[in-house]
């Protein structure tokens, strides 16, 4: 571990330990409970009929044998679903740019645009005879013509699918900073590539789900979501319920990865159903539901030109995004491509950027935020294009990054953004280190006699989280229509344990531990005398939930101060019972001492006492010793690292198997290191599946080809190689924590490590350049074109 | 309606009788009828392994096993793995490991573990890999789930040979 | 998913499990261990309105020496096979069959009578030039490799008869391989070949055989390469040459992951892999 030992806080040391996580017993013995997990007593199961047909107008719809098989409680349309108060809300509304959103509802009305689209919903009391009756639902269409490929989509001519806007594209926008054409004109080299990045799937095992409950005027929906909070002011919006009389929770849920940081159809129509019926609906996703119906991400066509000097500096970059956005719009699908623009220029100073970005409506599914969402698309074109340009120049392409990393922090790039603090020689130094690319090379070499084709790539990426600053964000900035600050409330209890409330709502991050691990320290506590609870909107305050790597440096930074808070008022309580001052109040082994007088102390629980029963408090002191904090971040964090991964590759089958993968990554402080391996274990493999096999693909007729897990290749254990992590620890000067996200991190890092890999290894042969996924036939028919 | 079927098996070490429908897959017999929701379901297609249960020692995805061929079997789930408060040395190696997150491959993961390791006790971790090709996790990248196998193959190694040696005594 | 409704029985014999089946007609389908059907059934691919389950049936589930081979009861599982290193070729094809959990339930007669092409017993089978022996209530028969696998998903097997045992020809002097190739572990295979080869005691090729998975709508014997090889010698030249005949004749189904002409490239390729590693060169 290349970190110094430091720690970010007094108390009892439990920040930066490997803990075991509080969240696991019940995880391991099968006793967690998923939604799927819940029934109430009268439970009604919805079953959705999908259409069949990528566009077309919806001519009659016969549910009558439907509705008449025994045990089936209702049917209802589209049109059933008149009294619904709004379609579903798009939140992105960027000042002077004008965004086509078109209506979006649970059932589709009159008109279908994508293969999956809910058509009907069938209740009843048993979930196989819901099922069933959902056969016999006779839908007629009258089919369109269908438009799939968002380049054809925008040529005079294309089908249009919304025709209301007269054209498929959904908005046109640039972000820009320098002159990139100056930039570009006094270049030695402008590199040239068109780079396109897959559409692909969040792919949680857990599929969706959602139960509803209407009872005496108020609506609680369970469901497996990452944004319980902005979920109930959605329903509010769509459903025209009041707030106060609605309550989100989001159970134990299985895994999101932005999949969940949504508001579905078919969550507000499971509400809808059961303030209609009077009774509990639940539906569940299977996993063809989920393939169809849950965003999908990327799906950019990038268009890259970097100018360089001769000597490797360079001078500017201008990429042109395509963003396929599918048919209709979830909650922010198009300001994904945003996040690309932000970190297009990677960890380089690049004195002039501008990025043009255009979105296209196509017969697919909605693309929204996916594991990364933007910075992957970002990463795997400026990552790719170093060693593309250092090709070019005749450069290595580790001497060609280093020459151009940006070393001063804090540092504001010419389109705007500061990147608040880095390191960028320091953990490409320590992946070489543990890489040991002398020994590589010369391995690479005699290996190559032999017919055996190895290679190594590198990934040197910064990227932007930690959603985010609400002044950057909010509708006057970017125009997202809401804060991103985010909430938490500590509360010790009378016998001096403590619940720790957070609005972020974790979904296998491990924030129980690591949030208490920051809270006991600030109270002298065990982690396990901290309860932290979570995904509840009638608990705690009013939260922002769980993405965009936001739960730890927005997240846990307000936990922190919540804790600090009590901190604060413990000691003054502390203080007056000792007759010390409370500035001399200190949190040590378990306790709140004098300073310099060990012996002179008390307990949180002696506090606790003293603030719940409160005789002898400090003149002017309310009682209790519960806090809330809202911590609104001044700018987002900005994590960085290297990886490096080498695979080997048959160049007779064209198969590719990783070998090695190092991973240095910097997220500043650690709370638990064990939690921050875990992230970077599966981001990386998260990226792996999008390199090497997986892909969202639909036919020339919209038909979605890759339905479930038999085509959509999640990696197994199998394909996959263990890993060499270690970290450096830069703090942010953003939060106090000094901390960064690292949810996304590995995901954002490990596409162009892989295809720079894959390329090193072919160079000989002649491959300068591939596109993912990079399937065994892809990579074969490489080597062939090469041979040619 | 097709008629039901009785059926008679042992359920972590309960038996049930029953009758149920033919078509009613064993995974919503566990979950639905003997409220055992432990085991999880992840697809349609027999591939992410999240139902994974034991039939008479084996694992097997239950999504993918109907209710009436498990008539006269033992079946056990991820609640029949401990010995009461005891967790099995893989459960407690996959928390010792960090070798989950979300937790709902987690059941099916350590019941195809727990054949793996009594097919190979002392397995590689090329054959460990191999060993869980049959259950995907989306969270872990899978290295902290490969640690906790052989960890848990090291103490039950270690606790075998303890066993024949208190025989042997 | 859930399948479509259908009634079940699980005869105690073999002449109940026929007479089930008899009385169910065209909808009735023989269960084994469900890892074909079931599939099938619950993405309502297939609905079948009986089921005969043959769990009950006494005796399938076995493997013994015959005449220098093997007979094999229809309902021996997998992961029976897998664990039966004696069994060659046979073991090595099982053991690559999706996963642990597949192997567990899936039976060696199930996937013979469901006759897919990307199944991986079938090929091996023919490969064998082994056979099945099936009854019905007419009687028993024996139905050779080579006639078994009709079209996709249709074998020679008719409506009303049961799949009771596999039969393998002696396997002394035989080298062997199966190779797989998939783009994960679990996945169905791209391509597969079973090569077998016998060498005579001049080191020459006395016999050699070598079946595809998945490169057709049945599995299919490779026969330009055999006769290029058979005969001849068995270093790494010859097998070469002959490995480049492999794909001669073939359609293979194009799918997402491969074209029909990767696919017989592919099916080169592992056939001269295979085929080295069968004759140990």
């Amino acid at each position: 571990m290349s970190v110094t030992e430091e720690r970010t806080s007094g108390g009892n040391g439990f920040v930066g330990r490997r803990l075991k996580r509080k969240e696991d017993p019940r995880l391991i013995t099968g006793r967690a409970t998923y939604v799927e997990d819940l029934t109430l007593p009268g439970t009604l199961y919805a079953a959705v009929v999908r259409s069949p047909e990528a566009h077309a107008r919806i001519t009659s719809i016969d549910a009558s044998a439907a509705a008449e098989r025994a045990g089936i409680e209702a049917v209802f349309t589209g049109e059933d679903l008149a009294d619904m108060a709004a379609p579903c809300p798009m939140v992105w509304v960027p000042p002077g740019v004008e965004v086509h959103v078109p209506e979006h509802w649970p059932l589709a009305r009159g008109k279908v645009g994508y293969v999956g689209q809910a058509v009907a919903v069938i209740l009843g009391g048993d979930k196989y005879g819901v099922v069933d009756a959902a056969e016999d639902v006779v839908v007629e269409y009258d089919a369109l013509p269908v438009v799939v490929d968002p380049e054809a989509a925008l040529e005079p001519g294309a089908p249009v699918i919304h025709e209301q806007f007269g054209t498929n594209k959904v908005f046109e926008w640039s972000l820009a900073g320098g002159d990139v054409d100056a930039a570009l004109a006094e270049a030695d080299v402008v590199l040239e590539r068109r780079i396109v990045n897959h559409r692909t799937a969040g792919a949680a095992i857990e599929p969706r789900g959602a139960m509803a409950e209407w009872r005496e005027g108020r609506l609680t929906l369970w469901s497996s979501t990452q944004i319980p909070h902005i979920a109930r002011v959605i329903l509010s919006i769509q459903l025209g319920i009041s707030e106060e009389k609605i309550r989100v929770v989001a159970p134990e849920v299985g895994g999101g990865f932005g999949s969940k940081l949504q508001v579905y159809g078919e969550e507000v129509l499971v509400a809808w159903c059961a303030r209609k019926t009077g009774k509990p609906v639940k539906w569940t996703a299977t996993r063809s539901d989920d393939m169809l119906t849950t965003h999908h991400g990327r799906d950019q066509i990038d268009d890259v030109r970097i100018g360089a000097k001769r000597d490797g500096t360079l001078t500017g970059i201008h990429v042109k995004v395509i963003q396929d956005c599918g048919s209709y719009h979830l909650i922010e699908g198009p300001v994904i491509p945003t996040f690309t623009s932000c970190v297009i220029s990677g960890a380089y100073d690049f004195p002039a950027v501008r990025t043009d970005i255009v979105g296209v409506f196509t017969n697919k599914f909605t693309t929204d935020a996916i594991r990364g969402a933007g910075r992957p698309e970002a990463t795997h074109l400026i990552e790719v294009c170093m060693d593309q340009l250092a090709d070019e120049l005749g450069m290595d392409a580790l001497e060609l990054r280093r020459k151009n990393f940006i070393t001063e922090f804090p540092n504001e790039r010419p389109h705007g953004f500061v990147y608040d603090s880095g390191n960028y020689h320091g953990t490409l130094d320590r992946c070489l280190e543990m890489l040991d690319l002398e020994a590589f090379r010369s391995e690479q070499a005699e290996l190559r006699q032999r017919g055996v084709y190895r290679g190594v790539g590198f990934s040197t990426y910064v990227e932007i989280c930690g959603l985010g600053p609400s002044r950057a964000l909010g509708p006057d900035g970017w125009g997202m229509q809401g804060g991103y600050f985010e909430s938490a409330q500590v509360r010790v209890l009378p016998t001096g344990t403590v619940m720790a409330y957070t609005g972020t709502s974790p979904h296998g991050q491990g924030l129980e531990t690591s949030f208490a691990q920051i809270v006991a320290d600030r109270l002298g506590l065990d982690p396990e005398a901290v309860e932290v609870i979570h995904g509840d909107t009638n608990t705690g305050p009013f939260g922002k939930d769980t993405y965009g790597s936001r739960s730890l440096a927005v997240g846990g930074e307000a936990i922190a101060r919540a804790a600090e808070k009590v901190q604060d008022k413990a000691k003054r309580i502390v203080a007056h019972k000792l007759e010390a001052a409370p500035e001399d109040i200190e949190v040590a082994e378990g306790a709140f001492r004098v300073k310099g007088s060990p012996d002179k102390s008390l307990t949180l629980a002696d506090v606790a006492t003293e603030a719940y029963i409160p005789g002898d408090l400090p003149e002017g002191m309310e009682a209790g010793l519960d806090e809330i904090s809202f911590y609104d971040p001044t700018n987002f964090v900005w994590p960085f690292g290297a990886h490096a991964c080498v695979t080997e590759v048959d160049v007779e089958t064209g198969r590719v198997e990783i070998l090695r993968w190092i991973a240095v990554d910097d997220c500043g402080p650690a709370i638990n290191p064990m939690l921050i391996e875990g992230q970077v274990h599966g981001g990386v493999v998260h990226g792996i599946g999008q390199a090497l096999f997986e892909q969202i693909v639909y036919d020339e007729h919209g038909q979605l080809v890759t339905g479930s897990f038999v085509d959509y290749a999640v990696p197994t254990a199998a394909e996959i190689p263990s890993f060499e992590t270690d970290r450096t620890e830069t703090r942010s000067p953003t939060n106090s924590l000094g901390v960064k996200g690292v949810g996304e991190a590995g995901t954002i890092a490990a596409t162009p490590a892989i295809v720079n890999s894959v390329i090193d290894a072919l160079r000989p042969l002649g491959v300068t350049y591939l596109d993912m996924p990079l399937t065994p036939m892809r990579v074969w028919n490489a080597i062939q074109e090469a041979r040619r | 309606m097709s008629s039901k079927v009785p059926i008679r098996l042992s359920v972590n070490g309960r038996v049930r009788e029953l009758d149920v429908e033919p078509r009613l897959l064993l995974v919503h017999l566990l979950r639905d009828q003997l409220g055992l929701t432990g085991t999880h379901v992840g697809c349609d297609t027999s591939n992410c392994g999240a139902c994974t249960v034991h039939l008479d020692g084996e694992a097997v995805k239950s999504c993918t096993v109907l209710a009436v061929q498990a008539d006269g079997t033992k079946v056990t789930t991820i609640e029949g793995l401990a010995h009461g408060d005891e967790l099995h040395p893989l459960q407690e190696a996959f928390w010792e490991d960090h070798a989950l997150q979300c937790g709902y491959c987690t059941p099916g993961m350590i019941m195809a573990a727990a054949d793996l390791l009594a097919r190979n006790p002392d397995p590689s971790e090329e054959e460990i890999r191999h060993g869980l090709e049959g259950n995907l996790c989306r969270c872990t990248g899978y290295h902290n789930i490969v640690k906790a196998v052989q960890d848990a193959a090291e103490v039950m190694h270690g606790s075998a040979v303890a066993d024949r040696q208190e025989v042997s005594v | 998913m859930i399948t479509a409704e259908f009634d079940y029985v699980a005869p105690g014999s073999l002449d109940g499990a026929l007479h089930a089946l008899a009385d169910g007609g065209e909808d009735a389908k023989a269960l084994a261990g469900g890892h074909s059907l079931l599939p099938l059934m619950k993405l309502r691919f297939a609905a079948p309105a009986l089921l005969v389950d043959l769990r009950n049936v006494p005796g399938l589930r076995s493997i013994e020496q015959e005449n220098g081979g093997w007979r094999i009861g229809a309902l021996t599982r997998h992961a029976d096979l897998q664990a039966r290193e004696d069994l060659g070729v046979v073991a090595q094809a099982a053991a690559l069959i999706a996963d642990q959990q597949v192997r567990n339930r899936g039976t060696i007669g199930g996937s013979l009578a469901h006759g897919d092409p990307a199944s991986d017993l079938p090929a091996v089978l023919l490969a064998l030039e082994g056979a099945v022996t099936v009854r019905g209530r007419a009687g028993t028969r024996e139905i050779a490799a080579s006639d078994l696998f009709e079209d996709y998903l249709t074998t020679a097997i008719a409506a009303g008869e049961i799949l009771t045992d596999v039969r393998i020809p002696a396997l002394a002097g035989w080298g062997h391989a199966y190779e797989k190739f998939t783009r994960r572990a679990e996945d169905w295979a791209m391509v597969g070949v079973c090569a077998l080869v016998r060498r005579a005691d001049d080191g020459t090729c006395a016999d050699v055989r070598v079946a595809f998975t998945n490169m057709g709508s049945t599995p299919l014997r490779a026969t330009a390469t055999e006769q290029a090889l058979r005969g001849g010698p068995l270093d790494a030249e010859s097998i070469g040459r002959a490995a480049e005949q492999a794909a001669e004749g073939t359609e293979p189904p194009a799918d997402l992951n491969a074209t029909a002409d990767y696919k017989r490239h592919l099916a080169r390729v592992l056939t001269r892999r295979a085929l080295q590693q069968a004759a140990g060169t």
